[in-house]
């Protein structure tokens, strides 16, 4: 591999090491206040947020979740 | 309820092996408002086998704008006052109801035989709640999520993500404004394009 990024929601970005998944939503700007986050495919819980690194080349999906129901 | 003569008359136009399908499962039904009133309609109908619903709340009068729900039942249990509803519409799915909130502690007591589970809830912070849980316990079985169902119209902007095994359905942006609830038909949609996955997911139509 090349340069170091990871895939957060289809776009590419810079990757760090020690990069963790809240430093990921930090860097994507991610301000909504309830979220669910998978790191390759794995859901991260919001307690585990500030201590889960995102591996170099990982795939990031985040979703928004919006009140109503 | 066993198969009978009215069975054969009333799913006579479905697919048999499809029916055959639903018949075996076991569905879980998280919330029983403007989602999961709905969702419950939709996969009575279909011909699912059991139904597991939780809700701690009661019947109000402005919950008849959308949900499935009569003026007679104001006051009711959400899940008794809907298991009255579904068993009006088929004796053939068997249903157990919790007039619970649902909590971390209490998800896989009340849902640990369903194959699958909808996420029907209200607040943004119980849908978290339920799916981290959810998955974290069951993380092979399917989940299906709704964010974003506020407003009126804008069909287009209603679609299916998909990470893994779970599901997240709705427009992803649309909120809910403070003192306002969600307006029946799109609501409505949101439900039933809930239940259309589930019932695909159930029978191995996408994976």
């Amino acid at each position: 591999m090349n340069a170091a990024r990871i895939t957060v929601n289809g776009h590419r970005i810079p990757w760090q090491e020690g990069m963790t998944v809240r430093a990921v939503l930090h860097a994507m700007n991610y301000s909504f206040r309830m979220l669910v986050i998978k790191v390759d495919g794995k859901l991260v819980k919001r307690e585990d947020w500030d201590s889960t690194p995102v591996p170099r080349g990982a795939e990031v999906s985040v979703y928004h979740l919006i009140s109503g129901g | 309820m066993k198969p009978d003569q009215l069975f054969a008359e009333m799913f006579a136009g479905q697919d048999q092996q499809l029916l055959q399908i639903w018949r075996q499962a076991t569905v879980g039904i998280a919330g029983a408002g403007g989602l999961g009133s709905n969702v419950a309609v939709a996969l009575t109908r279909a011909g699912i086998g059991k139904l597991i619903i939780a809700d701690h709340d009661s019947v109000s009068k402005p919950n008849l704008t959308r949900q499935q729900f009569f003026l007679r039942q104001v006051g009711l249990p959400k899940v008794a006052a809907l298991q009255d509803t579904l068993r009006k519409i088929s004796p053939y799915t068997e249903l157990s109801v919790y007039p619970q909130k649902i909590t971390e502690q209490n998800l896989s007591g009340i849902f640990g035989k369903a194959d699958l589970l909808i996420e029907a809830l209200d607040d943004a912070e119980q849908k978290e709640m339920l799916i981290e849980t959810w998955q974290s316990l069951y993380p092979e079985r399917y989940l299906i999520a709704a964010s974003g169902i506020g407003g009126v119209g804008k069909n287009e902007l209603l679609h299916t993500e998909q990470m893994g095994t779970l599901f997240i359905v709705g427009d992803g942006v649309s909120e809910i404004q403070p003192g306002e609830s969600p307006v029946s038909a799109r609501v409505a949609v949101v439900a039933n394009m809930q239940a259309n996955l589930c019932l695909e997911l159930l029978a191995g139509l996408r994976k």
